[in-house]
């Protein structure tokens, strides 16, 4: 039954981490490294979080929002989404419009959005928003009658399922339609996707800020679902380990959910080893990133051309210069 | 049917203070060929980029079938049913022909590509193209790329087709065949507007023929009431003496030994195959091929850019019977050299050292008495750029990528010199004064066409580009020139510049090593010519007798058996 725990808990951090590659990779789709992404997920998630607790007040405490149980998860998530597509906003007026050097402004980003962040959840009482995070546990009814199974596939709050689609979503909508060739087209070469009468600048506020927006979710799912509605200021660190995500899915949100849970499973694991020193619980913890670096050898080694980033990645693209 | 299809009136476009086009007024009609011709600079490609949407006019009208027309972007530009092939392709390497075709179109209905590879296909047939729609763009060759770019227009319905110097990149054979689809093209009602510097290409394709000068329209010609001597002097504006001039080589001596070289592609396959040739100091080289058959495999591995599977590349510093000097070798050098018994006094008798005073020996030494024994031979292969350099060997390469390998686009002239020398002295800061100094004696001996010195090169016309690299490659003082391409894309004058500054450097002992691609300039300028096909030296002709049709049938020698035919 450990090995069951240790999974679901695998799989639970691992679909945090996949809103924030999925949105990622959108965002790196069109061509924008979005380094500022721990920080826009913290902003997203505080947003969520203060729009729970002001839902709090609203209906009148707990039992208000016992009534309205759909709307008490959904309002959470329109603001994190808002939340997250305005930080992306920010990042791409700075690096469109104003033509800003993509991974100085990510960085001031994080930043930026861990300070606000943690401005936004000092300002409220933790145990109103604390309160909606059993909306997002709640899981299928019948999950606990199907045993191991229904343990591991239906045992989840609403946010898990959400993820999988946004990313089967992403995937489809990446290959199979003509807004995902386009967007695929102003990531690899924004200049041909121009002359060929594309609007790069609106593909890359676009795709950046909906990318934003989908990555803050993986945010609102860590306090609300995975920690219970608990703040804990670790937002960041998940931001860092969504970027390096991206690298292992080799920018495919499908092979993402793989991924994702394989690092979950690395991030979790060493909770499920008895006897294990504290130390070597964070050695655990590195292994994702020690992972991303061979993926990165691997794929630099089979120069595969699918599986190389987008090629203009983290390049600004002004159209008058020659 | 002869009524306007395009027409610009006082177009005018400023890039800085600069004019790239002034009060250009023109007209094509429908159902022909406009060809535009001027020097590299003239404003030919900026005042298409606005027909196309890339740029947007400061001034002056655009009119579409006689109805004003505002194109902001490529996307205007497709609305008004006109296309643009770039001189640099402008396609995405990952996707297939097809998904570069249909980029960027709207279309009514779901997207399936299955459909567009139909749609592609029927297109390829009806103009004779050949085209495989699934094939990924990096898969392909030079030519298949432009038939997507060609394509890709022609899908979206374009009626007037503008192309960016279409032939620059392709061979003889791909040219006529390009030629072919536009004359079919053009007798389907499609007008055509094509940018080319080559003249012979003007008078047998285009109905009309656009002259262009320092961005000003000078005259519009029918093609059939011109000829080549009018046109060029429409295009310079002033009478251009078309004879290079040649002097006979002296002093030749073995500079550059390659022997049996070979090399072998990332696939496997050779790009090299048993090279060998002697560059001579003195000498103008040339090398003929067509486009891909090893010639920049070949100047890269002498340059020390490229391993070799197998081969030398044996530098030749004549020095037997000359006297040793400490300009060239250090003292500790010139004792260890003696030990080896590497010289020799003027009566014969070998020299050694044993118990002479440092000071005897610097007397006899810069009194001449020491001489070599033999020549001074170094084996270049398998040596890095710089090892190169240390060795004393003064190599220059004008690649033929001139801001990939050549130059830094952004950074200005100065600090493009500057790579050459930096490594000199032994300050903690650079010198800049001198690479400064070097940078304004080049912009006025070479008439380096910028705002200033400190303009990034990337700024400048591909003519200017050129001449910053190809002088400050001579400042260096070389004993091999090695030079791939220089002229392309250079307007008359400026070829006939470097082929003057190629021909100086010839008289001062300098191995020049040139690979062209016009066979008339490679029979006029070089002294003896190398043909390489496949990889494979197919022959070595003395220049001065020589013909076009020799070379070209050595170039085209053993094609049909190499595998490669798809280059």
């Amino acid at each position: 039954m450990t090995l069951i725990t240790f999974l679901v808990s695998a799989i639970k951090f691992g679909m945090v981490l996949l809103f924030g590659s999925t949105g990622e990779t959108i965002t790196e789709k069109s061509g924008h490294l979005n380094l500022g992404l721990p920080g826009i997920m913290c902003v997203g998630t505080a947003c969520g979080c203060i729009a729970e607790a002001i839902f709090f007040d609203l209906v009148g405490g707990r039992r208000g929002m016992e009534n309205l149980a759909f709307l008490a998860v959904l309002i959470p998530i329109l603001a994190t989404l808002i939340g997250g597509a305005l930080m992306g906003l920010i990042f791409s007026f700075l690096t469109v419009t104003l033509h800003a050097n993509q991974n100085v402004t990510g960085l001031a980003m994080t930043t930026l959005g861990v300070g606000i962040s943690d401005f936004l959840i000092a300002s409220v009482d933790g145990y109103k928003f604390t309160a909606g995070a059993k909306f997002f546990n709640t899981s299928l009814p019948f999950a606990d009658d199907l045993g191991a199974f229904g343990k591991l596939f239906f045992s989840y709050g609403i946010m898990i399922y959400l993820s999988i689609a946004v990313a089967i979503a992403t995937s489809l909508v990446l290959n199979r339609t003509k807004v995902g060739l386009h967007l695929r087209a102003v990531g690899e070469n924004p200049a041909t996707a121009d002359a060929a009468g594309i609007n790069v600048t609106k593909y890359r506020y676009v795709a950046t800020c909906t990318g934003s927006a989908i990555a803050g979710l993986g945010g609102l799912m860590f306090v609300m679902d995975y920690l219970n509605g608990n703040w804990e200021y670790v937002i960041d660190a998940i931001g860092w380990l969504c970027v390096a995500l991206v690298i292992f899915t080799t920018w495919k949100p499908v092979f993402g959910i793989f991924c994702s849970i394989v690092f979950g499973a690395f991030y979790v694991a060493a909770e499920y080893i008895p006897g294990i020193s504290l130390a070597s619980k964070e050695i655990f913890k590195m292994l994702p990133f020690l992972v991303t670096i061979i993926v990165l050898i691997m794929i630099s080694v089979k120069n595969k051309k699918e599986n190389q980033p987008p090629a203009s990645l983290g390049q600004s693209y002004f159209r008058e210069e020659r | 049917m002869n009524t306007v299809a395009l027409e610009l009136k006082n177009i005018s476009k400023k890039f800085g203070d600069k004019y790239a086009n002034k009060n250009v007024s023109l007209t094509l009609h429908h159902g022909e060929i406009l060809a535009i011709l001027g020097e590299n600079g003239s404003g030919k490609t900026s005042m298409v980029n606005m027909v196309a949407g890339i740029y947007y006019p400061d001034e002056g009208e655009i009119f579409v079938d006689g109805n004003p027309a505002v194109i902001t972007s490529p996307k205007d530009a497709f609305g008004y049913k006109i296309g643009m092939i770039h001189q640099h392709f402008k396609l995405v390497d990952v996707f297939s022909a097809s998904e570069n075709i249909v980029l960027g179109i709207k279309e009514p209905g779901k997207f399936k590509l299955s459909e567009v590879d139909k749609r592609v296909a029927e297109i390829t047939q009806k103009y004779g193209f050949q085209l495989n729609p699934q094939k990924k763009i990096h898969e392909m060759s030079v030519s298949e790329k432009q038939t997507v770019e060609i394509v890709k227009v022609l899908y979206r319905g374009a009626d007037i087709l503008i192309l960016d110097e279409p032939t620059a990149v392709l061979t003889p054979q791909e040219i006529e065949k390009l030629f072919e689809i536009l004359r079919r093209m053009r007798d389907d009602g499609k007008s055509i507007i094509i940018i080319t510097h080559k003249m012979n290409e003007v008078l047998s394709l285009s109905d009309r023929v656009a002259v262009m000068r320092k961005g000003e329209h000078i005259a519009t010609v029918e093609t059939k009431n011109t000829n080549e001597k009018e046109l060029t002097e429409m295009m310079m504006g002033e009478k251009v003496e078309l004879n290079i001039e040649r002097s006979e080589p002296k002093n030749l001596v073995d500079r550059l030994v390659i022997e049996n070289i070979c090399s072998k592609n990332e696939e496997g396959l050779p790009v090299l195959n048993n090279v060998s040739f002697t560059a001579r100091g003195g000498e103008i080289l040339g090398i003929a091929g067509i486009a891909g058959s090893g010639q920049r495999e070949l100047l890269e591995s002498i340059a020390g850019l490229l391993p070799l599977e197998s081969g030398s590349i044996i530098f030749n510093r004549p020095k037997k019977g000359l006297p040793v000097s400490f300009y060239h070798k250090s003292f500790t050098e010139v004792l260890a050299l003696a030990e080896q018994g590497k010289f020799h006094y003027e009566d014969g008798t070998p020299v050694s050292f044993d118990g002479m005073h440092h000071a005897q020996i610097r007397e006899l030494v810069n009194e001449g008495k020491i001489l070599f024994n033999e020549d001074d031979v170094t084996n270049l292969r398998d040596k890095t750029p710089l090892e190169i350099r240390e060795l004393g060997v003064r190599l220059a390469f004008v690649p033929e990528d001139r801001l990939g390998m050549g130059l830094v686009g952004n950074m200005d002239i100065v600090d493009n010199v500057m790579l050459r020398s930096y490594r000199r002295g032994k300050s903690v800061f650079l010198d800049r004064d001198n690479p400064h100094d070097l940078a304004m004696h080049l912009i006025k001996e070479l008439n380096i066409v910028t705002p200033d010195e400190h303009t990034p090169v990337r700024k400048l016309s591909g003519g200017n580009i050129q001449k910053v690299l190809v002088g400050r490659e001579i400042a260096a003082a070389p004993s091999v020139f090695m030079a791939a391409y220089p002229v392309r894309g250079l307007d008359i004058n400026a070829s006939y510049g470097i082929y003057n500054m190629l021909n100086k450097q010839k008289e001062q002992g300098v191995a020049v090593i040139f690979v062209g691609e016009d066979l008339d300039v490679l029979i006029e300028l070089c002294d003896r010519i190398v043909v390489i096909a496949s990889g494979e030296i197919t022959g070595i002709v003395d220049a001065r007798s020589t013909t076009k049709e020799e070379i070209g049938l050595l170039m085209t020698k053993n094609r049909l058996e190499g595998g490669s035919e798809n280059e």
